[in-house]
């Protein structure tokens, strides 16, 4: 089963009397278990593709399927509920609470969904631990670097063991040093975890770490294919 | 559980505003507070008011409150005595009721005919030593200083009178009133010199009534009533004092009499009755059981007569009217502060909401419900209420034993002497609960349009907000 299944996706945004073409007829599976990159210039349309994937934008037409459920059919509370559940979101400018220390704010989507007290607790240190800021639980976003920052929205992130991880441009915001080690956290867990990952990025080291890589232009899918394979084409 | 320690953490992100919106409920909290402590103070000083000179309760003949002012003598409690002794006696009121005393109300003229004048009087013969008992109920803890009963220990023709009445009687000089000439106006004046030609009979019938050895310096007065059967009688009096009575209209008519005498000069040679029984209790929440008690006592012991039971409300129109004033003042400034408190939290939410879109946009990607934001943001303003409204609380009962203390005075309406200025907060546990709750709803109300809005942003419009 495909990690997520893109049949014929339409969006068109309207600004004022304007009507841009955000996707146009894109058709694409994501192949569960993989890092896969979604490439492209600014505007090319991959970031309201991971929107769409995420479920937290509704396309005008066409069909997404996450783990076998299509996600059109969903109602709002149903679709929050799926989110919740089945999908991880890494933001580019981290968006964690600040008024929350890292160990709360992965702690949050556990409260969320009712875990319980002891079994948060294992949880949320255990994914600390994962991506190195374990010493840091504590810690608010402001007295955190950029990177740890990120590092925390990775283990928010997987905080409910989600199959599929969306990050919209992760290392963005940081530093190619800083970047680096990120794309390097996103690939070990992905691997250790055996989660999907689906990343927007044109950072090439985030390219350069994909298992599959998906080229945008315009709001079209112009190819698609693992890394290697392109590489060798 | 995790929604109200998140709205915790947020109304602390931004203190200073946090503070002026709970400022402006406390300001609100404390207005309401304190001005219905005063008007509670107000209405309870009326009330002691009352109950010391009328008590909580009169027995009168049926329609005498609204017909008898002007026939008293019509309206007459027969075997009053008896009555008495019943409602004194009785087991279940007897735990109740302080006092039980009868009262003859009657109209006349009362001549100072030494000087040419007369006016009409409204009398009130009562037991005196009963009046100073029920001039001691201080329920509520006034700082007042009781005062007997200024007919008490007096000969058994001494009067007391209205200061308004004893200017216009020219009693001046032997009752020692201030800002008083006597008989500058009036002694000149042609209708003085008629008032001094009283009719004949009238003047005959005075005469009776002077003891033998008058002295000429004392304020002695003829009061002229008609009996019960409408022929007219006269009662000579010796004013021993003039007391201020508040109201000028009352001051100017006001007779205080003993009982024996006032039932003479109505009843003459017939049997003594009175227009009412008053019966002062121990607390006004006994009322209604007292009242209950009194009703059944009547209908089975007194049936002859048709009696009825009026409170001191039904009583003394004022009383309710004055309630109902401040009632209307205190609803007024409720709906006052409550827009003032919706404004000030509705837009202190806006503002969170503003600030925190890309975190509304965050939460909502994580799998929170629009509930859950709306939840969210309704619980800051609930706890906005009711944190403001609960300091508002404590602040009001700070200043309200600030004030007590302060030694301040007035002069309420209707009264002659200043009391000291009071407001009654403690205590007042309904209108403490009504005020708190109604304001802690009323922030959460106008937190709950902003939540709204928030919960129905697009999340990738709120993501990308700037």
């Amino acid at each position: 089963m495909n990690a997520i299944l893109i049949e014929q996706l339409n969006k068109t945004y309207k600004l004022d009397s304007v009507e841009t073409i955000g996707l146009a007829d894109v058709s694409v599976q994501i192949a569960p278990n993989r890092l896969t990159v979604l490439s492209g210039p600014s505007g090319s349309g991959k970031t309201t593709l991971l929107n769409m994937a995420g479920c937290i934008d509704r396309a005008d037409s066409g069909r997404i399927v996450i783990a076998g459920q299509d996600t059109a059919r969903l109602s709002d509370n149903a679709l929050s509920d799926f989110r919740a559940r089945q999908i991880g979101h890494v933001f580019q400018t981290f968006n964690l609470l600040p008024v929350l220390s890292a160990y709360e704010n992965v702690e949050y989507p556990l409260l969320m969904a009712r875990v319980r007290a002891d079994a948060r607790s294992r949880r949320v240190m255990h994914l600390l631990d994962a991506v190195g800021l374990a010493d840091k639980a504590q810690h608010h976003p402001g007295q955190l670097s950029g990177g740890e920052r990120q590092r925390v929205a990775i283990a928010r992130a997987l905080a409910m063991a989600p199959p599929l991880v969306l990050a919209d441009e992760p290392t963005a915001s940081l530093d190619s040093h800083t970047g680096a080690s990120i794309v390097e956290l996103m690939r070990r867990i992905q691997r250790e975890r055996r989660v999907s990952f689906v990343i927007a990025s044109h950072d090439p080291q985030v390219i350069g770490a994909a298992d599959e890589v998906v080229r945008m232009r315009d709001g079209r899918i112009v190819d698609s294919g693992p890394v290697s394979q392109r590489e060798g084409a | 559980m995790h929604a109200f320690w998140l709205a915790l953490r947020n109304l602390q992100r931004n203190r200073r505003r946090s503070m002026t919106t709970l400022l402006a409920m406390v300001v609100g909290v404390c207005a309401l507070l304190l001005f219905g402590g005063f008007s509670r103070d107000i209405t309870l000083g009326m009330q002691t008011d009352i109950v010391q000179h009328s008590g909580h309760l009169q027995i009168q003949r049926r329609g005498f409150f609204m017909y008898g002012s002007g026939n008293s003598a019509a309206y007459g409690i027969r075997d009053y005595g008896r009555l008495v002794a019943v409602l004194r006696g009785d087991p279940v009121l007897r735990t109740m009721a302080l006092v039980v005393t009868p009262t003859l109300q009657l109209g006349g003229v009362a001549g100072n005919f030494n000087a040419g004048v007369s006016r009409t009087v409204m009398a009130e013969g009562s037991i005196a030593a009963d009046q100073s008992r029920m001039q001691a109920w201080n329920d509520y803890g006034f700082p007042l200083t009781s005062r007997p009963f200024a007919l008490e220990h007096t000969a058994e023709d001494a009067a007391v009178a209205g200061v308004g009445l004893a200017r216009v009687l020219q009693l001046c000089e032997p009752l020692h009133i201030q800002d008083c000439r006597p008989g500058e106006v009036m002694s000149d004046h042609p209708v003085a010199a008629a008032s001094a030609d009283a009719p004949a009979d009238v003047m005959a019938l005075a005469a009776l009534e002077v003891p033998a050895g008058r002295a000429d310096s004392t304020a002695r007065i003829d009061v002229l009533a008609a009996n019960t059967h409408g022929a007219p009688n006269v009662g000579s009096f010796t004013v021993v004092k003039a007391e201020e009575q508040g109201v000028k209209e009352f001051d100017d008519v006001y007779l205080a009499l003993h009982l024996p005498r006032a039932q003479r000069l109505v009843y003459g040679g017939d049997e003594p009755r009175v227009t009412a029984l008053e019966v002062q209790l121990r607390h006004t929440n006994q009322l209604p059981a007292a009242r209950q008690r009194i009703e059944q006592i009547l209908a089975t012991q007194f049936a002859d007569q048709s009696l009825a039971v009026l409170d001191f409300a039904t009583l003394n129109p004022f009383y309710g009217q004055t309630n109902s004033m401040f009632s209307v003042i205190f609803g007024f400034m409720f709906v006052m502060v409550s827009v003032i408190v919706l404004f000030v939290v509705s837009n202190t939410m806006s503002m969170a909401i503003i600030e925190r879109t890309v975190e509304i946009g965050t939460l909502r990607a994580m799998g929170m419900r629009r509930g859950g934001i709306e939840a969210l943001f309704t619980l800051e303003g609930l706890l906005l209420g009711f944190a403001g409204a609960a300091a508002g609380v404590v602040i009001a009962l700070l200043l309200a034993i600030v004030i007590n203390h302060s030694g301040l005075s007035w002069t309420p309406p209707a009264r002659t002497d200043p009391v000291a200025l009071t407001v009654r907060v403690w205590g007042a546990w309904e209108q403490i609960g009504m005020t708190f709750f109604s304001l802690a709803l009323v922030a959460s109300l106008s937190a709950w349009w902003p939540a709204r809005h928030a919960a129905r942003l697009s999340i990738v419009d709120a993501l990308r907000h700037v």
